[in-house]
C-alpha cells in the first residue's frame, strides 16, 4: 500500500517546506530582546522547537494536502474507497518517532531548566513585596533599604529575588529576562536571574490581582555595580515593618535546589 | 388554575422556586436572629441571605417543575404512576420547553440551549475585543472588563463546549449503539434541567451588587475568596453544570456498557462511542474535584473557613492543584467527544475504515490515563515544589503521543479513499486536522518548562487555549452539529451558507488567534484591559479578524434556523454512513427501533465487499449469520 505513494517526492516536499518555514520563523526574535543569561538559552530551545515543529507541521499538511489532491472523488463517484483498515508498521512508526521528538524535548528543557537555575557564588538577594497593585523592593546594607516602584540591579551579577505577596497573587515577570515567578502569600518564591545587558525595563505583573491588574508596573535598571551601590546608598527609606514581617513568617519553598539532593 | 399548580411544569416548576428560595431567605434570617447576629450581613463575601437561596430556590423549581416526582413517590411510599410515555417525545415545538425523558428531545434541548449561551459569551467576546481594539480603556472600564472575560471563559466552558457534547452524544450514541434511549431517561431529563439554572448564574451575577464574577474562570484563591457577590454566584454555577455532567456521564457509562445492541463488542464500537466512553470515565472521577474546590472557596467566603487563607493556617497553592486536577481533564472533557466526531465525519466522507481502528481507541484511553498526571503544567511558576515539574513535563509532551496517533491515523484514512468535501461537516473536520496541529505544538512548546517560564500568562496561552478550544472543540462541535443536522430535523442545511460560514470561521480563527502567539511572546500579558503602546497595531488586527469571527457565526445562526423550518427533507441516510443512527428514518421514530438491531460488523466497513454493521429489523431473513469481523490493523 505504502509502496504505491511517492513517498521519496512527499519526504522531499516535507523537508522543503520545513526548511522554508524554519528559515522565515528563525529571522524574527519572537520573544524580543535578550536581557539575561537565562534568554539566549530559553530562546534557542525555541529555535530548536521551532524547526522541530515546523517539521511536524509540513508533514501534516502534505500528507493532507497531497491526500485532497490525488483522491478527492469526481464528481458523480458514488463508490467507496479501498477497504485498508491500518498498517502496523505505520502505526509503530507514528507512535514512536513522535516519542522519541517529545522525550529529547523534554531532556534538552530539562537541562536548560537546570542551566538557568544553577545558583551562583556570591549572589545578591533582594527582597520582592507585591500588593495590589504596586511593586517594591528591599535591600541588603542598612537594615533593609527601601524602593518603591523602581528595582535596579547590577550587571553581570546573580540576583535571588525572593518574593512576598501581600494579599492576593502576583507574578513577576521581566520579558527581556524571560524569567516569571508568582508571588504567593504566605511563601516565600525565588526567582534566580543574571541580567547581563545594561538598559531600562518594565517589570510585569502576570497573575490576575483585580482591577489595577494591567497598570501594576515597576520599573527595572540595570547599571555597572558602582552605580548600582550608589543607588542602594542613597535610598533614604526602610522597608517597613508589616513588609518585614512578611520576610519573616513566609515558608521557603525549596530551599535547597533539586541537584543538590532536595526534594 | 389550582389544578395547573399541581401538574409539574412552568408554574408549580415557578411556585417552588418562589418557596423554596423564601424558606432558604427565611432559615438565614431566623437562624442569624436567634444567634445574635446582625440579620443581614452585607460584607462583599458575605450575603448569606442571597447565597443560600440561591442554593434553594433551583432545587425548587427542578422539584416543582417535575424533575423528581416519580422518585420523591418511590421515596415517600405513595402510589406510583404506571409509566404512559407521556413525558416521552415530541409532537410540539412545546414538548420541548417540558420535562421530556426522550435522549432525543433532550439532545435537542441541550443544543439548543447551550448554543444560545455560546451567542451570549461569543457577545462578550466582541465587546472584549472592541475594547483591546486600542491601548487604553475606551468602552469598559477595567473592573468590568475582567467580568467580562471571566464570564466569557466560564460560559463557553462549563454551558458550551462541555454539555454541547453531552447534548450531540445524547441524541446520536443511543441511536449509534442500537438502544432505544440511555439506560436513566429521568436521570437524563434532570441532567439537562440543572444546565440552564448554571448558566442563569452565571449571566445572572451581573446584576449582584458589585458586579460579576471576575477572576477569571480560574478563579484562584485568595482573589475569589475576596471578592465580591457575583464569585458566589460562579461558586453555585459550577456545581450545578458540574452535578449535570457527572449524571450525564454516569448516564453514559451505563448505557454504553450494558446497552449496546447484541453482537456489538467493543471493537465494533463506532469511535464516537468509544470517545463518549473515555470522557465520561474523566468525568465522573475528574469533575468532584472543582466541585470541591469552589465549594471550598465558597465557604472561605460565606462561613469564614481558611482553606485558603494562609493567616488561617490555610495553603494558597492548594487551590491549584485541587483546580487544575479537574480542569486538566477537563481540556480532555472538552476534546475526546470531539475527536469522536472528527472520526465519524472523516470516515464517511473519505468512504473508507478508520485508519488503525484499534490504535484510535487505545489512544483515548491512553489521553484518560495520562491527562490526570499533568495538571501541574499549568502551575510551572506558581511556587509549587520544584521537583514536580520535570516529571509533570515528561508526562505532559508524552501526551502528545497518542495526540499524534489520532492526527496521523485520519490523515491515513483519507488515503485511497474517495474524498467527498460537499458537505461542511466535512470541511470542519479538515480544517480541524490543520489548526489542532498547530494548537498542539503550541502546547507541546508550554509543556517545556524553560519556554513555559516565559510565556506563562502572556497572550500565547491565550492563543493556545483558543487554538485547541475553538480551532479544536468549537470546530469540531461544527462538524457534528452540520454532520447530524439532516438526522436531528429531518432536514437538509444550506451548504453554500455552511461555505460562508466555514470560510468565515476559518479565516476568522487563523486572523484572531496566531498573532496573539507573537504579542504573547513579545510581552504582552493575559487579561489586561490596557496594554502598552507597541501591541497596538496587532492588536487592531486581532480585533477586526474576530468580529469577522462573530459575523460568520450569524450566517450559521440563520442556516440552522431557516434550514430546521423549511429545508429540503432530508433521507434517511443522506451522506450513505454506515453506523446504526443512519439506518432509521430522519428524525428516527420516538422509541428508535421497532426492533433492536444485531450488529454484524465493524462501524467502518467501506468498500468491504458484502460487509455489513447492523441487520435492522425485517431484513434479518436474507443475511446469513456473518463472521467474525476483522477491523483493526492488519
Amino acid at each position: 500500500m505504502i509502496g504505491r505513494l511517492p513517498i521519496a517526492k512527499m519526504l522531499a516536499v516535507t523537508v522543503a517546506l520545513t526548511a522554508a518555514i524554519s528559515a522565515v520563523m528563525l529571522q524574527i526574535h519572537w520573544d524580543g530582546q535578550q536581557g539575561s543569561t537565562a534568554a539566549p538559552k530559553i530562546d534557542h530551545l525555541l529555535d530548536v522547537m521551532i524547526v522541530l515543529s515546523s517539521f511536524v507541521f509540513a508533514l501534516v499538511m502534505v500528507m493532507l494536502f497531497y491526500a485532497l489532491w490525488k483522491f478527492k472523488a469526481k464528481p458523480g463517484d458514488e463508490s467507496d474507497g479501498e477497504p485498508i483498515h491500518g498498517n502496523t508498521r505505520l502505526e509503530v512508526a507514528w507512535t514512536l518517532i513522535p516519542t522519541i521528538i517529545v522525550l529529547f524535548g523534554a531532556g534538552y528543557s530539562w537541562k536548560v531548566l537546570d542551566d538557568i537555575e544553577e545558583p551562583a557564588a556570591n549572589p545578591l538577594k533582594v527582597q520582592v513585596f507585591s500588593q495590589q497593585y504596586a511593586w517594591s523592593f528591599g535591600y541588603p546594607g542598612k537594615g533593609e533599604a527601601w524602593s518603591q516602584g523602581e528595582l535596579h540591579v547590577p550587571l553581570n551579577r546573580q540576583v535571588h529575588f525572593k518574593m512576598h505577596a501581600q494579599d492576593v497573587i502576583h507574578s513577576f515577570w521581566v520579558p527581556e529576562w524571560r524569567i516569571k515567578k508568582d508571588n504567593v502569600p504566605g511563601i516565600t518564591t525565588t526567582a534566580i536571574v543574571t541580567p547581563d545587558r545594561l538598559g531600562t525595563y518594565q517589570l510585569i505583573c502576570t497573575e490576575l490581582c483585580g482591577f489595577g491588574h494591567a497598570t501594576m508596573r515597576a520599573k527595572v535598571v540595570v547599571e555597572p555595580a558602582p552605580q548600582f551601590r550608589e543607588w542602594v546608598a542613597g535610598l533614604r527609606e526602610r522597608v517597613p515593618a508589616p513588609l518585614m514581617e512578611s520576610v519573616i513568617q513566609d515558608t521557603e519553598v525549596n530551599p535547597i535546589p533539586v541537584g543538590a539532593g532536595g526534594a | 388554575m389550582a389544578a395547573a399548580f399541581k401538574q409539574p411544569g412552568w408554574l408549580r416548576g415557578a411556585l417552588g422556586m418562589v418557596l423554596a428560595g423564601a424558606f432558604g431567605f427565611g432559615l438565614v434570617v431566623a437562624l442569624r436572629a436567634i444567634s445574635g447576629l446582625p440579620v443581614f450581613q452585607t460584607e462583599q463575601t458575605g450575603y448569606p441571605h442571597i447565597v443560600v437561596p440561591l442554593i434553594t430556590a433551583p432545587l425548587g423549581f427542578l422539584a416543582g417543575f417535575g424533575c423528581f416526582d416519580y422518585w420523591l413517590r418511590w421515596a415517600v411510599g405513595a402510589p406510583t404512576v404506571p409509566e404512559d410515555h407521556s413525558q416521552h417525545g415530541a409532537k410540539s415545538w412545546k414538548d420541548y420547553f417540558r420535562f421530556n425523558t426522550d435522549h432525543k428531545v433532550i439532545g435537542i434541548q441541550y443544543i439548543v440551549t447551550t448554543f444560545f449561551f455560546f451567542f451570549v459569551g461569543g457577545l462578550m467576546a466582541m465587546l472584549i475585543r472592541a475594547e483591546l481594539a486600542q491601548p487604553g480603556t475606551q468602552i469598559v472600564d477595567a473592573s468590568t472588563y475582567n467580568s467580562l472575560f471571566s464570564t466569557h471563559a466560564v460560559l463557553m466552558i462549563f454551558v458550551f463546549v462541555i454539555p454541547v457534547f453531552a447534548g450531540i452524544a445524547n441524541y446520536v450514541l443511543p441511536l449509534m449503539i442500537g438502544a432505544p434511549d440511555m439506560a436513566f431517561p429521568r436521570l437524563n431529563a434532570l441532567s439537562f434541567w440543572m444546565l440552564p439554572i448554571a448558566g442563569i448564574l452565571f449571566v445572572g451575577s451581573f446584576l449582584a451588587p458589585g458586579g460579576a464574577f471576575d477572576a477569571g474562570w480560574t478563579g484562584y484563591a485568595p482573589l475569589s475568596t475576596g471578592a465580591p457577590l457575583g464569585q458566589s454566584f460562579f461558586n453555585l454555577g459550577v456545581q450545578f453544570a458540574g452535578a449535570s455532567s457527572i449524571a450525564t456521564a454516569l448516564n453514559f457509562l451505563v448505557t454504553i456498557i450494558t446497552m449496546r445492541a447484541p453482537g456489538m463488542n467493543f471493537w465494533r464500537m463506532p469511535l464516537l462511542v468509544w470517545a463518549n466512553l473515555s470522557t465520561s470515565l474523566l468525568v465522573v472521577a475528574a469533575t468532584p474535584f472543582i466541585a470541591g474546590a469552589q465549594f471550598m472557596v465558597l465557604l472561605d467566603r460565606a462561613l469564614g473557613t481558611q482553606f485558603f487563607q494562609f493567616a488561617g493556617g490555610g495553603d494558597v497553592v492548594s487551590y491549584q492543584h485541587i483546580f487544575w486536577f479537574y480542569s486538566h481533564p477537563a481540556v480532555y472533557i472538552m476534546m475526546l467527544p470531539g475527536f469522536g466526531i472528527i472520526s465519524e465525519v472523516i470516515s464517511t466522507h473519505a468512504r473508507k475504515p478508520i485508519f488503525g481502528y484499534r490504535l484510535m481507541a487505545l489512544a483515548l484511553i491512553g489521553i484518560v490515563v495520562l491527562s490526570y498526571s499533568v495538571w501541574a503544567h499549568h502551575m510551572f511558576v506558581a511556587g509549587m515544589f520544584s521537583w514536580l515539574r520535570v516529571p509533570m513535563m515528561i508526562t505532559t509532551l508524552l501526551i502528545a503521543v497518542p495526540t499524534g496517533i489520532k492526527i496521523f491515523s485520519w490523515l491515513g484514512t483519507l488515503y485511497f479513499g474517495k474524498i467527498h468535501t460537499y458537505s461542511t461537516a466535512m470541511l470542519f473536520a479538515l480544517a480541524f486536522i490543520v489548526t489542532f496541529t498547530i494548537g498542539g505544538i503550541s502546547g507541546v512548546m508550554l509543556g517545556m518548562v524553560p519556554i513555559d517560564i516565559h510565556v506563562s500568562d502572556t497572550y500565547f496561552i491565550v492563543a493556545h487555549i483558543h487554538f485547541v478550544l475553538f480551532g479544536g472543540s468549537v470546530f469540531t462541535i461544527f462538524a457534528g452539529i452540520y454532520h447530524w443536522f439532516p438526522k436531528m430535523t429531518g432536514r437538509m442545511y444550506d451548504e453554500k451558507l455552511g461555505r460562508v460560514h466555514f470560510w468565515g470561521t476559518l479565516l476568522g480563527t487563523w486572523g484572531t488567534f496566531i498573532p496573539m502567539h507573537w504579542v504573547g511572546m513579545d510581552g504582552m500579558p493575559r487579561r489586561v484591559a490596557d496594554y502598552a503602546e507597541q501591541f497596538g497595531n496587532w492588536n487592531l488586527l486581532i480585533s477586526v479578524f474576530a468580529f469577522m469571527l462573530g459575523a460568520a457565526q450569524l450566517v450559521f445562526l440563520y442556516n440552522m434556523i431557516v434550514s430546521w423550518r423549511y429545508g429540503p427533507r432530508a433521507e434517511g441516510n443522506p451522506w450513505r454512513a454506515k453506523t446504526i443512527e443512519w439506518q432509521v428514518s430522519s428524525p428516527p421514530p420516538v422509541f428508535n427501533f421497532d426492533e433492536i438491531p444485531r450488529v454484524v460488523g465493524g462501524p467502518y466497513e467501506f468498500g468491504v465487499p458484502g460487509a455489513r454493521h447492523a441487520i435492522m429489523a425485517g431484513e434479518g431473513a436474507e443475511v446469513p449469520e456473518p463472521k467474525p469481523s476483522v477491523v483493526g490493523s492488519t
